[in-house]
């Protein structure tokens, strides 16, 4: 489908726009860390470990030292006064292990930074790395989350040997007379696997240190560069105001790049260290090892319903696999599978627990979704089983539980309040556009054929937009700043730091409609704390419902400014501010943006009360989060020879408020669909008993490709939210959310007549071919 | 205890299975036509086309994504053919004519391709989309009006996180149109 040409008169929110940053990512001329170079730039590389878990007996560095071309070789000793890598979740009674930048005395994982070489060239860097040795005393290791609790099992941390990091319950209502009078209890032990984020560009980072006047500059693949500067300003008793870091052009982050990490810290020692600046590019393997990781959930549900259907409780014991190191936000992930674990449904009682367990792994965090994907995929895997156990439709049992329109805001269990909302309209619209009664009659006759066709559902609600600050752990706030320059041209810059989501065109389409100039005269500056605003950046669906507020409000406060120019000069008190013109509303005469901006700064006259200049800064916090929601319907018919899922249909109805540019909206929800497939048949973080990733590297990480993802047919209602004047929901999430239960609904749905009513992800073929033969000769 | 089994990890982890490299000053003259310009260098036999390009010659348009030649985001044309440059040395280029996503547009103005992934909002994060482009140069090169399942199939080298590769079929479709009209 074709953009749309926009005519100087039309609004530009709601329209399809090509984005604005386009052009220079499709010429190759983006820059990205990697394309940095600096003179006397120096390329560093990490030796990591490769056992789980061993004593480190002794390093020896002499001959990389002695290598041609290597400048310096560091050892954990080195950068002991580095001070730790930071988790910034904070829980009644954690636990929270020393995550030093390089290992000291131990290895805790696959991976672990041990040494790091600083050269001419990364050849040489890398070859520095081969000559180091080291002597280990191997452990044995505990990579599984169940075992790692087990009696007896390797402490991860010798000090913790019940390998527990916290515990943390919460309950709401009455969950022991909701079960004491259910008419039927459904219990269901779920796994969300662990999963590899995998952002096509690495992580990297380039430090510059300039010690004679003590500034920093770090350039670092982000999606968080103002948290980035106070952590790592801190860690290094730097000062943060002369502390830079920008981030550039960023190769995706899906959550994985929100944390502040020990290459971060120890790139900007080296440079200290060595007064050169200095590079690190992550290799892919080192990716898989050594970015977090994402889920990693053992659920333990149990369900209370009455006879009719009705959802009165429910239970939750989460495991989750915290891996060996705390990054910024590891424990505090699961609490959000917490505050969603009701969904959209109206559940009056909820009694949860999670206990968070070391393992010698990598650690897991914020990946695509963090904790709503596993809260999502639990209960609506339970719906559904539900539904199956009184035999009811798995649609019905849905609309008969949402939460209904008039009861909006409305407070869940889990003590949040949901904003707004119809949440049976995607599902019927879903269903519509699928034909939902006439497919379940094709499924009908496709069973008497024998084979394997499956409808799946699901009805999905997410938190996002973090958030208000008392809630975040750093604020949750965003700013943004606008400026007309004396030209006329407008810049806006903002705190959060967009990565492919497209806010450069969505944000100048908002002030191109409120100060009525053309979009080409907007500029969107973002990722570099030295010239933006403290902001808090670009995760958890936020960036327009949070940022594009803060920047709607800086338009108000301006064009409150422009008004008192417009006054002045039209010598009125009657003027009315649109379309980019200053109007008198008794002689008629105007005057546009490009004249008062001219006149603001020359200030051969200012109005009363009012400086000279063009600016306004507004520093936003929300009131509540926002509540998007949405079905997905997926057909799928599984091959009884090879076990093969094939996806017949995709449908996805999303509600993400109103919608500013439904070109990237479309976007954000193919590429989320396409993570919550590659979840739900494919992916997975697989570790052996010794803590090795066995799929460590994409040949064995199924990442989808082009030829396995179906076409998706989108949708959308419109629910705007009151949270914000945009009435904007967020998008980011969403698909990544919907799709792993729609799609394994469906495939339960299609192997229901061989007696499956649960399967775990991912649904590979090997594992569907094996149920299949086992039920075909049984 | 068994180690880690990948012949990547060469650079990271040592083992010592794999036997140590040799580090030779050694280096060979090779002349290689890149988007219509004319280079000679020295190179190391060892080092990599993808390097030779974003480090000796400063073209960053192709990326590194993975090194091992699974995730296409360093994606060139080679004498005709497109080619993962993280897969070929620099000193097997010597003599070859090579385009990168540089050369794409001429006069100022982008390739049919180029209009079409951005027509088509075919990229988000924009990493892989160098790759993706001379990808689907050649896709069109050898079929100039390929169906939904013959563009997925072309694009199976490339990956992408982003986009859910929708988008890019509607711009390898779009551009496959254009470059009928």
């Amino acid at each position: 489908m074709a953009t749309t040409t926009i005519t100087k008169t039309e609004k530009l929110v709601g329209k399809r726009i090509r984005r604005r940053e386009d052009p220079r990512l499709i010429t190759g001329t983006a820059t990205y860390v990697d394309d940095i170079k600096m003179p006397g730039m120096l390329y560093a590389a990490i030796l990591r470990s490769p056992h789980a878990a061993a004593k480190i007996r002794s390093i020896d560095i002499s001959k990389a030292k002695a290598l041609k071309g290597v400048h310096a070789v560091f050892v954990g000793e080195d950068t002991k006064n580095a001070g730790a890598v930071p988790c910034g979740a904070s829980l009644p009674g954690l636990r929270v292990p020393h995550h030093n930048v390089l290992a000291i005395d131990r290895v805790y994982l696959v991976g672990h930074p041990v040494a790091v070489v600083v050269a001419t060239d990364r050849y040489i860097a890398r070859d520095g790395v081969e000559l180091i040795e080291v002597d280990y005393e191997v452990e044995n290791a505990v990579a599984d989350p169940e075992k790692a609790l087990a009696p007896g099992a390797h402490a991860v941390h010798p000090q913790w040997p019940d390998n527990v990091a916290f515990t943390f319950h919460q309950e709401g209502g009455d969950v022991t007379k909701a079960f004491a009078e259910a008419d039927v209890i459904v219990k269901q032990r779920i796994v969300s696997q662990r999963l590899i984020p995998n952002s096509m560009e690495t992580r990297g980072v380039v430090a510059d240190w300039h010690a004679a006047d003590r500034t920093m500059n770090l350039y670092t693949s982000t999606q968080a560069p103002h948290l980035v500067r106070s952590l790592v300003a801190q860690i290094l008793g730097l000062e943060e105001n002369r502390f830079r870091v920008v981030a550039p052009e960023v190769g995706g982050g899906f959550g994985a790049k929100i944390q502040t990490y020990a290459e971060e810290i120890l790139l900007a020692w080296i440079s200290m260290k060595l007064q050169k600046p200095v590079k690190w590019i992550e290799s892919r393997r080192e990716n898989f090892l050594c970015t977090i990781h994402g889920r990693g959930h053992v659920d333990f549900y149990e369900i209370a319903a009455k006879r009719d259907g009705t959802i009165t409780g429910i239970k939750l014991k989460i495991i989750q696999d915290l891996g060996a190191y705390f990054t910024v936000l590891t424990p505090a992930i699961p609490t959000l599978s917490v505050l969603m674990m009701p969904g959209l449904y109206r559940t009056p009682s909820i009694s949860a627990d999670i206990v968070g367990a070391f393992t010698n792994c990598t650690p897991t965090d914020a990946y695509r979704g963090a904790g709503r994907p596993e809260a999502t995929h639990g209960i609506e895997r339970m719906v559904d089983m539900v539904a199956a156990e009184l035999k009811m439709d798995p649609a019905e049992i849905r609309l008969k539980n949402f939460v209904r329109n008039e009861e909006f805001p409305f407070p869940t269990a889990t003590g949040l309040v949901y904003d707004s909302g119809d949440y049976s309209a995607p599902l019927k619209k879903a269903m519509e556009m699928a034909g939902y009664d006439k497919l379940r009659k094709e499924q009908v006759e496709a069973r008497k054929q024998g084979r394997y066709m499956g409808i799946g559902l699901c009805a999905y609600g997410e938190i996002c937009a973090f958030g208000p600050s008392p809630a975040t752990p750093a604020g949750g706030w965003e700013s943004a700043t606008v400026k007309i320059e004396p030209s006329g041209q407008v810049t806006v810059l903002t705190g959060i730091s967009p990565h492919g989501q497209g806010e450069e065109t969505t944000f100048a389409q908002i002030v191109g409609d409120e100060l009525g100039v053309g979009i080409d005269d907007v500029l969107v500056v973002h990722g570099d704390t030295s010239m933006v605003p403290y902001g808090i950046g670009t995760f958890g669906s936020r960036s327009t419902a949070v940022g594009g507020t803060a920047l709607y409000f800086a338009l108000q406060d301006l064009k409150a400014t422009i008004k008192k120019f417009g006054e002045m000069l039209l010598e009125s008190d009657d003027v009315t501010f649109a379309g980019g013109q200053c109007t008198c509303n008794k002689s008629g005469k105007s005057i546009g943006v490009k004249g008062i901006a001219a006149a603001a700064y020359r200030a051969m006259k200012l109005p009363p009360n009012t400086g000279p200049g063009l600016v306004a800064t507004h520093f936003w916090e929300p009131p509540n989060f926002t509540f998007p929601f949405g079905a997905h319907l997926v057909v799928t018919e599984v091959n009884g020879e090879t076990g093969d899922v094939s996806i017949k249909r995709y449908i996805a109805i999303d509600d993400c408020g109103n919608i500013l540019n439904p070109l990237i909206v479309d976007g954000q929800v193919h590429g989320g669909v396409a993570q919550g497939i590659g979840q739900a048949l494919w992916e997975q973080a697989v570790y052996d008993d010794n803590g090795q990733l066995v799929t460590g590297e994409f040949m064995d990480y199924t990442m989808p490709r082009a030829h396995m993802m179906p076409w998706i047919e989108s949708g959308h209602t419109i629910t705007p939210t009151p949270v914000n004047p945009l009435g904007v929901k967020g998008v980011g999430e969403a698909g990544t959310i919907g799709a792993s239960p729609a799609v394994v609904n469906s495939v339960v749905d299609a192997l229901s007549p061989l007696g499956v009513r649960h399967l775990d992800m991912p649904l590979t073929p090997e594992k569907l071919w094996k149920l299949i033969s086992a039920g075909r000769n049984a | 205890m068994p180690l880690p089994t990948s012949a990547l990890d060469f650079g990271i982890f040592n083992d010592r299975r794999y036997p140590l490299p040799e580090v030779s000053a050694m280096t060979e003259t090779i002349n290689v036509n890149i988007n219509g310009t004319t280079y000679s260098h020295d190179v190391e036999p060892r080092l990599l086309l993808i390097h030779y390009l974003r480090e000796v010659v400063g073209l960053t348009g192709p990326h590194i994504g993975c090194e091992t030649s699974l995730c296409g985001a360093c994606t060139v044309e080679l004498s005709g053919k497109a080619v993962k440059s993280c897969a070929v040395f620099a000193i097997q280029c010597d003599g070859a004519k090579i385009l990168t996503i540089e050369g794409m547009a001429a006069n100022g103005k982008l390739h049919k391709i180029q209009e079409a992934f951005w027509n088509e909002h075919g990229l988000q994060c924009g990493f892989c989309t160098p790759g993706m482009i001379m990808t689907t140069k050649q896709i069109l090169d050898r079929n100039p009006n390929p169906s939904d399942q013959e563009i997925r199939h072309g694009l199976e080298g490339n990956l992408c996180r982003c986009t859910g590769y929708q988008h890019i079929v509607n711009a390898v479709k779009a551009a496959a149109k254009a470059a009928g009209a």
